[in-house]
């Protein structure tokens, strides 16, 4: 995986749900640092999906907690 | 009754949709055959009559192949939850001594090494990895030429069909025992009240295990010939799509998913360029003043044609319940033209107790009892408040292996003490005010129920809201007065704290808030998003009095 898909993921996430990406760090819990539920993650998904071009499947959410989860989960899609 | 629908169908019964894309599709016929492929497999697998099967995993026609399959065998069926942790799902296989599983790749990943019991068989439809022994792949342990499907007919109304874990924060396993008697009656009543039609779809979102899809979802569409819809991914927009393109009729929700469909719709609402917002909002009036005493679906598609045709054209009824649905909700879904029955029940009453029938449209109340429920009121307060018992061919057997738990259940001559208190208005509608463990008794001897409280609270600009007694955060001295907390989780949005002090001062004395708790994360919940009040008091007990901001 690389930093610059890491980096994509955190842009992404913090726009969304608007909150500054200097906030959050590659290894916080995603959930907690944006404030989110899981209903609110899986739009997070379609965004993501979007961007990169690769299908993620909902259940991917299941083992993810990090930013870091996240953009790995992509990177093996991608 | 569901042979009969078999012989003389030949309707399509189970759609899967993989976002836009139809993955599988399978008519009565076409069902009752992959049934008695899966029955064969899990016959050879050693599954007998009275035996445990396990069901773990997402929504989808393999779901409802296996649940069909084992009702044949006889064997009984536990419906677990795919999305708790794995730790959890392997304590309560644990616990129910199943040794025969259905699950699929996800959830199999995960679950494997957490397994406490060993398993004679699992099958797992759509595996992610290779799997090992006991584990199977669905599509090559199912025989291609099963011998002919037979229900098993040593069963009787009185056996047990199900065990399902009710979703209680305690820790403490809850299997809630039901037998084939009380399925059948719920499912009798639930069909007269709300018969659905062969041309009719049910969009099955709520996840299968929970009782309110396996019955509204599953028994009564096979029961009436009617159609099943599932999708691969819960996202609101995919949702919203499949209302579309498979003319769904009728679908069940949790409020947070009511939330969120409704989030859709008012964003949708505003790209609607075809009608001038001033002409909509009138003729949504108009729509609302119509349809005061009962629906008239014919009359709100033509009069919001533009908002229907958005949603199919054909949504005729929205079943909620889970947890006490936002009245504003309800209502800006009902002004749409959008039926939503708002009911209650519990695992424990076999489903539903209590549902509204639209006639008219009650958004307040939960709805009159359901047809053979028996409810009443126990030792009714001033104002006919009181805890809701239940009787009723519905009312479960007890919880499994738990003697003690069971007894507590009841109180004598089989009524069920459900622990939610409630009262009776005029016209029979049940109005519930909240759960008997959470009510607090003020200084001057009031009653007061933290739900109450919050259904006073709805429409106001945040994220997530509760109310708790400051006791149950931190510890109060002797003497001391008790008073109310509302955690709030905010929004970027300004305004709403403003909204509080204005709404706070409207109420009467004794329900009225001391302080306002802010909370940036989420609200701990359990898998069906019911709020988690005593773990919530937990974690904030670790916060200073000094964060709260007093009202008074």
């Amino acid at each position: 995986m690389s930093e610059a898909t890491l980096s994509r993921v955190l842009t992404l996430a913090g726009g969304r749900f608007t909150r500054p990406v200097s906030e959050l760090g590659p290894d916080d819990d995603l959930f907690e640092s944006l404030g989110i539920d899981s209903v609110q993650a899986l739009e997070l998904l379609s965004d993501l999906e979007r961007a990169f071009g690769v299908d993620l499947p909902d259940y991917e959410l299941a083992e993810v907690r990090s930013f870091r989860d996240l953009a790995e989960r992509i990177a093996a899609r991608q | 009754m569901a042979e009969a629908s078999f012989r003389s169908r030949s309707n399509r019964f189970l759609v899967e949709l993989d976002r836009e894309r139809t993955v599988a599709e399978l008519d009565y016929r076409a069902f009752r055959a992959e049934a008695a492929r899966c029955a064969e497999a899990l016959r050879a697998r050693g599954l007998e009559a009275g035996q445990r099967l396990a069901l773990l995993l997402s929504n989808g026609p393999q779901w409802l192949i296996a649940a069909y399959a084992g009702i044949q065998l006889g064997a009984v069926l536990v419906p677990l939850d795919a999305r708790l942790d794995p730790a959890g799902q392997a304590s309560l296989l644990a616990h129910c001594g199943a040794l025969h599983l259905v699950t699929d790749g996800p959830v199999w990943r995960r679950l494997e090494a957490a397994l406490e019991a060993p398993l004679r068989a699992a099958l797992v439809v759509r595996p992610l990895s290779d799997l090992q022994q006991p584990a199977e792949d669905w599509d090559q342990a199912l025989p291609v030429a099963p011998p002919p499907l037979e229900a098993d007919s040593s069963r009787s109304r009185d056996d047990l069909a199900a065990i399902v874990y009710s979703s209680g924060t305690s820790g403490r396993p809850k299997g809630c025992l039901l037998s084939h008697g009380n399925y059948l009656s719920q499912l009798e009543a639930l069909a007269n009240a709300f018969p659905l039609e062969e041309d009719d779809v049910y969009l099955s979102i709520l996840p299968s295990n929970h009782a309110i899809d396996f019955m509204c979802g599953f028994l009564v569409p096979l029961l009436c010939g009617a159609r099943i819809v599932h999708l691969r991914t819960l996202r609101p927009e995919w949702i919203v799509d499949a209302l579309k393109t498979q003319r769904v009729t009728h679908l069940a929700a949790v409020p947070a998913l009511l939330s969120a469909i409704e989030r859709n719709l008012k964003d949708r609402l505003s790209g609607l360029e075809r009608l001038p917002a001033a002409g909509l909002r009138g003729l949504r009036r108009l729509n609302e003043l119509l349809t005061e005493r009962q629906p008239r679906p014919w009359l709100s598609r033509t009069l919001l044609q533009p908002i229907h045709q958005a949603l199919g054209g054909r949504l005729r009824t929205i079943f909620a319940g889970g947890a006490p649905v936002p009245v504003e909700t309800a209502r800006f879904l009902y002004g749409l033209g959008i039926p939503v029955a708002i009911g209650y029940g519990q695992t424990e009453a076999g489903t539903v107790i209590t549902v509204n029938r639209l006639t008219p449209f009650r958004a307040e109340t939960v709805g009159p009892p359901l047809e053979g429920v028996e409810v009443k009121i126990h030792e009714p307060d001033a104002e006919g408040r009181g805890e809701v018992w239940v009787r009723g061919p519905n009312v479960f057997q007890g919880y499994l292996d738990d003697p003690e738990l069971s007894a507590e259940a009841f109180a004598g001559g089989g009524w069920l003490k459900t622990g939610d208190l409630g009262a009776f208005d005029s016209t029979g509608h049940l109005c519930l005010v909240g759960r008997k463990k959470h009510m607090i008794v003020t200084p001057g001897g009031k009653n007061v129920y933290p739900e109450e409280l919050e259904a006073k609270l709805t429409g106001l600009d945040v994220e997530e809201l509760a109310v708790l007694p400051s006791h149950s955060i931190w510890p109060s001295a002797p003497g001391e007065h008790e008073g109310l907390v509302l955690v709030a989780r905010p929004r970027d949005s300004k305004g709403w704290f403003e909204e509080v002090v204005r709404r706070n001062r409207r109420l009467p004395a004794y329900l009225r808030l001391a302080g306002v708790l802010i909370r940036e994360t989420p609200f701990p919940k359990t898998t069906s998003l019911k709020l988690k009040r005593h773990e919530l008091a937990e974690e904030l007990a670790t916060r200073p009095r000094a964060d709260l901001r007093r009202l008074s």
